[in-house]
């Protein structure tokens, strides 16, 4: 089920321009600066706010064109609002209870009993929001709009306010419904830590319009957007753990680059890993080196580069089906004789497992 | 100790603030949630005439009210339904503005969850909006109720003192205090001063509980 979207957002000042085709039962990630629209453009979706000149067709079913407007009661979504906003009248169960009895369709995607199990909730059922911490209200916001069987999900920065270790606390699980839901999540967010960790397409919205649209492993290496110009550029590779080298304490991981080796403490076989590969951790030579400390060395293409500053460059590669960011220096590119198309290699000096 | 007449005047003032403060509570809320989300331009006027009987002597108010009422095919005045009607207007401000407060304070935020959730808008109004604005209902409750007793001016000019039938509590304490009667003016006195205490302590302390609760 996939959702086309065209909106035409316009208040005061404000415009925004989207024209979209998401996939079906991928985790999609509104990303941009504060006040690009990202929230605007999700609550528009929503409904709860009429915007017209716009068109949004969920599956088959069409919810805004010229003639049709679904009031947001109509629609079949489940909405994480920013600060969770959960019913301070009523118990953690009350407020699931609130949403069950007014469930879109027949068949929920979970009985409740494994709802509250898969987010952990089972001891705060008679609680009231009052008494929950801010990662507990972000799970029974979470279990509340699933609890409405919608057939859209959509997030409105649902981490905001959480510090790190809340956060990475909340990933499994988001981790665990994705893995059993089979409908398109939308995502609002401006942390990239998140995104990163959570999204597999990306829709980058800056200036009033959609800058770009992609897988996220595409988007993060494209050159032409502002994700690979900053300090911080890394491309993410998806993986699986192949073994465990108990003697030297690394882990083997399959990925679409090739395989890898990771300092991790042991992790399961077959557990799937996500890999941030930082651009300023990769280095390029033009022949095969086996006389060096970095394990991680892949035969690579350059696809594209481009100036960073005027002392660096930043080239995308392609390693086997995976794309790779290197940040070097202009005069290493001199030296290289770097060109769009040349092959070479890439050394991967270190990687973070996202988790 | 009270007289039967003033035992009538009690029950005329009790059933005269039972009435006045249901049928506020009903029309009162539409009109509060209406202040509380419309946008429009001329709403600063329809908040000033909603408050004007709380500046407005009650003796102009009961005085437009005897024109009005009197001037009708089936004469209001000097009737309870008249001083119904009389009292509902007295009494407005005292219910509109702490729900249409308590309405804002809730904001649209838990309505847009509701909605969201499958909830329509009448739905979401009754499960949502009035429990969340429960303060504000016994608020605007307790005050329209108390005010009602508390008439006297618009009472005066358009109920008359008919004992058993217009003749309410704060009339009577008039009519005794002219009657050099401190005894009787003495008991309805101190009673309706305990009464009026132990309502507004009342909603003091929930308000401050409930308060407590949520914050």
């Amino acid at each position: 089920m996939s959702l086309r979207a065209k909106f035409q957002l316009l208040r005061g000042d404000f415009q925004l321009n989207a024209d979209l085709d998401l996939p079906a039962d991928a985790v999609t990630a509104f990303f941009g600066p504060s006040g690009c629209g990202k929230t605007s453009l999700l609550r528009a979706i929503a409904g709860l706010d009429h915007h017209p000149h716009s068109f949004l067709q969920v599956g088959e079913q069409v919810w805004q064109d010229k003639k049709t407007f679904l009031p947001p009661h109509q629609r079949a979504v489940g909405y994480v609002f920013q600060e969770s906003s959960l019913f301070e009248h009523l118990s953690v169960g009350g407020n699931l209870a609130y949403a069950r009895k007014r469930a879109f369709g027949d068949t929920p995607h979970f009985s409740q009993s494994h709802l509250t199990h898969l987010l952990g909730l089972e001891n705060l059922m008679h609680r009231r929001p009052s008494e929950l911490s801010g990662g507990e209200r972000r799970r029974v916001s979470m279990a509340r709009a699933l609890s409405v069987n919608p057939r859209l999900l959509l997030f409105d920065e649902p981490m905001s306010g959480l510090d790190a270790q809340r956060k990475k606390e909340l990933f499994p699980y988001f981790d665990a419904l994705h893995e059993e839901l089979r409908i398109p999540i939308l995502y609002v967010s401006h942390s990239a830590d998140e995104v990163a960790r959570l999204a597999d397409y990306l829709v980058f919205i800056e200036g009033g319009a959609v800058a770009g649209s992609g897988s996220i492993q595409d988007m993060l290496t494209r050159l032409d957007l502002p994700l690979a110009a900053g300090p911080d550029a890394e491309s993410l590779i998806e993986g699986t753990v192949k073994h465990w080298d108990e003697v030297y304490g690394l882990a083997q991981l399959q990925t679409a680059a090739g395989s890898f080796s990771v300092v991790h403490p042991e992790l399961p076989c077959g557990a799937r890993v996500r890999l941030g590969v930082a651009a300023k951790d990769v280095s390029l030579t033009l022949n095969p080196q086996s006389d060096t400390s970095i394990l991680n060395r892949f035969p690579a293409t350059v696809e594209a580069l481009t100036a960073y500053g005027t002392a660096q460059m930043t080239v995308r590669l392609q390693v086997g089906d995976a794309l790779l960011l290197a940040r070097i220096t202009r005069k290493s590119a001199d030296t290289l004789g770097l060109q769009t198309g040349q092959s070479l290699y890439a050394q991967v000096k270190s990687v973070a497992l996202l988790f | 100790m009270l007289t039967p007449s003033d035992l009538d005047a009690l029950v005329v003032t009790l059933k005269l603030a039972l009435c006045t403060t249901a049928l506020l509570l009903v029309t009162g809320t539409p009109i509060a949630w209406w202040l509380a989300h419309a946008k429009f331009k001329g709403k600063f006027l329809v908040e000033a005439v909603v408050a004007l009987p709380l500046v407005l002597p009650p003796t102009v108010l009961g005085f437009y009210l005897l024109l009005t009422l009197g001037s009708q095919g089936a004469n209001l005045a000097f009737s309870f339904p008249g001083l119904v009607i009389g009292s509902m207007i007295y009494s407005l401000p005292f219910v509109v503005q702490p729900l249409q407060n308590a309405f804002i304070s809730v904001g649209r935020r838990p309505l847009e969850v509701a909605a969201t959730l499958g909830a329509s808008p009448l739905d979401r109004f009754f499960t949502v909006a009035v429990p969340l604005a429960r303060p504000g209902f016994l608020t605007a409750t307790v005050l329209g109720f108390a005010h009602t007793v508390g008439e006297f001016g618009v009472v005066l000019m358009i109920g008359g003192n008919i004992p058993g039938e217009t003749q309410v509590l704060s009339i009577a304490i008039y009519d005794h205090v002219e009657s050099m009667e401190y005894a009787q003016a003495h008991w309805i006195s101190g009673g309706l001063l305990f009464f009026s205490f132990v309502l507004l302590a009342l909603i003091y302390a929930v308000n401050k509980r409930v308060q407590v609760v949520d914050s």
